[in-house]
């Protein structure tokens, strides 16, 4: 089984939930190839060498491949499909951009947001907002398939030797019409919400976007990542990239700790496969409640300040 | 300029979703349907780009059975100008309906096309990008932000660290997400109108697209269900259990 595994990357560092897309790829097969495409990308190279687990990585430098262009990268995955039976990359926003156009190039069905490999071609993966559980089977030669991120462990260190190709650029298919003007990437200090060990997230609890500093302020304290719920982003309290939910980012941390979120569908969807949730509300009726591990019913202005002083006292 | 906008008939955002105790899918029966929300916000934005003066004609198009025609209708009664039903069984694949849809397209030659960003039946978040692939147009996909000017399109897209901003030439495909615009309510008098505008049906039959499944679904089942804790009384006993019981702080 040759599985292909398009890596998530920023030109300068692998992304996490590479690690993640890999575990997945190693229970469908032995045989796994990374493919690098960027630019000025060669430190993300290294850093798929030292993992130990590809037996090839493919380097696709070019400018048009720098900004991942949905376009660019399908064509070039396209390109490459015919050696692999699977083509796997991280179910984000740069996966979920382009990974259906490499699909249908195809002529595949994709497989979206896997949480779980039952057999090499029969998945499992959630429907309407995680009420329920599909088990899909493929029938296509190819499979080509988003994971999800934190339904697979990181993938652990290996010794295979990986062999470097750097794919020349004759074999690059024509730039896309479509220009790159700019990114306004968050600056923050702590860490990736896909990724975080404790998330901390608002709702419209919150009553206004200056009481997020709040909850940044336990964030810090707890080395957390700050979340929202879609009301919380409805309100205009906080930008969308921080939305925890069915349209926003699939979290599942050891400690989410949910601040003035009622608990909506659509939020839980986000949230709900977290070791321990934590639910502050001042409304003991909050659907919250009923998957929170430890719920205290309280106004958060006034805990959520004790928490923090808690937690200080401590460290 | 003409818009083609793909509408997904979807169950209600507000439906409590069953899953079947024979695992074969979800309840259906006498379950409110409603047009997917994402794909009301690509209506919307056609809606708002008509009313600058740089669209004239919106399409609104959706694939599935006859009952569709009432969601093309709520799109008619917002502001599109016309709809067009591909009468097909309703359980299609992403990539079936983007075959589909591109016939409609070679058709209709609109010069922006525009899809939700996903349907939230499916969550697959695949139709539109699929599309676009196969109509070799260039996509904007997760878009918040979009403005046209002389046939080239500046457009905002939700990324996971934050926002990215791409010049997309027309004609081209969208996928809209949450904070692009906030849909409107459709007036009385607007309904009323709707019921003169024209809906056209093509039988999926006549557009030479094979519906042949490449996937199966095996089954649906629940979720792993999570029960409620216990309530803490205090900030104290919840930094306590934390650490010892669930030794989650250290």
């Amino acid at each position: 089984m040759s599985v292909l595994v398009i890596a998530d990357h920023n030109n300068a560092e692998l992304k996490p939930v590479t690690l993640n897309t890999l575990q997945a790829a190693r229970s469908i097969g032995e045989e796994i190839d990374v493919l690098v495409a960027g630019h000025e990308c060669s430190e993300v190279g290294d850093s798929v060498v030292k993992l130990g687990v590809a037996h090839k990585i493919l380097i696709a430098e070019s400018p048009s491949f720098e900004h991942a262009i949905a376009e660019d990268i399908a064509a070039l995955v396209a390109t490459l499909a015919a050696s692999y039976q699977f083509i796997l990359t991280a179910h984000t926003t740069t996966g979920k951009n382009f990974l259906p156009r490499v699909a249908a190039l195809l002529d595949v069905q994709m497989i979206s947001d896997i949480t779980e490999i039952v057999a090499p071609d029969t998945f499992k993966r959630p429907v309407y907002a995680g009420n329920g559980i599909a088990t899909v089977k493929s029938n296509d030669a190819t499979k080509v398939i988003s994971v999800r991120g934190t339904a697979f462990d990181p993938i652990t260190t290996g010794s295979v030797s990986t062999t470097i190709e750097t794919l020349p650029d004759s074999t690059f298919p024509e730039p896309s019409p479509t220009k790159y003007l700019k990114d306004e990437l968050a600056q923050s200090e702590r860490p990736e919400l896909n990724n975080a060990k404790v998330v901390v997230s608002g709702g419209r609890g919150l009553g206004s976007g200056e009481s997020f500093a709040l909850l940044e302020e336990l964030a810090d304290a707890l080395g957390a990542a700050v979340g929202a719920s879609r009301a919380a982003v409805d309100a205009g309290y906080v930008p969308n990239d921080m939305q925890v939910g069915q349209t926003g980012k699939i979290v599942a941390p050891e400690l989410y700790i949910a601040v003035g979120i009622s608990g909506a569908i659509q939020h839980l969807a986000g949230m709900k496969d977290s070791k321990v949730i934590v639910a502050i509300n001042n409304d003991p009726d909050a659907p919250i409640f009923q998957l929170a591990d430890y719920g205290l019913v309280a106004d958060l202005f006034e805990v959520v300040p004790e928490f923090i002083r808690k937690l200080k006292e401590h460290a | 300029m003409k818009i083609l906008c793909a509408i997904k008939r979807v169950v209600d955002a507000n439906v409590n979703v069953v899953v079947k105790s024979d695992g074969s899918g979800i309840e259906l029966t006498n379950v409110k349907m409603s047009v997917n929300p994402f794909c009301e916000i690509g209506v919307e934005q056609a809606i708002q780009l008509k009313e600058a003066g740089i669209a004239d004609e919106i399409v609104a198009v959706s694939v599935g059975s006859a009952k569709t025609q009432e969601q093309i209708r709520v799109c008619l009664a917002l502001g599109a100008d016309r709809g067009i039903i591909v009468d097909a069984p309703d359980d299609l694949e992403p990539l079936v309906i983007a075959k589909i849809l591109k016939a409609v397209y070679l058709q209709e030659q609109p010069q922006l096309v525009i899809f939700g960003k996903q349907s939230i039946d499916g969550d697959n978040s695949q139709t539109g990008q699929m599309f676009a692939a196969l109509t070799n147009l260039p996509q904007a996909t997760f878009a918040s932000d979009l403005k046209i000017e002389n046939n080239l399109a500046t457009v905002v897209r939700e990324v996971d660290g934050g926002l990215q901003t791409l010049q997309v030439p027309l004609p081209m495909v969208l996928t809209t997400d949450l904070r692009l615009n906030v849909p409107r309510f459709a007036s009385l008098k607007n309904i009323m109108m709707s019921k003169r505008k024209q809906i056209d049906t093509i039988s999926s039959d006549d557009l030479g697209v094979s519906l042949e499944r490449h996937t199966e679904t095996l089954r649906v089942e629940r979720p792993p269900t999570r029960t409620a804790g216990i309530i803490v009384d205090s900030v104290d006993e919840l930094v306590s259990k934390l650490r010892s019981e669930a030794k989650v702080l250290s």
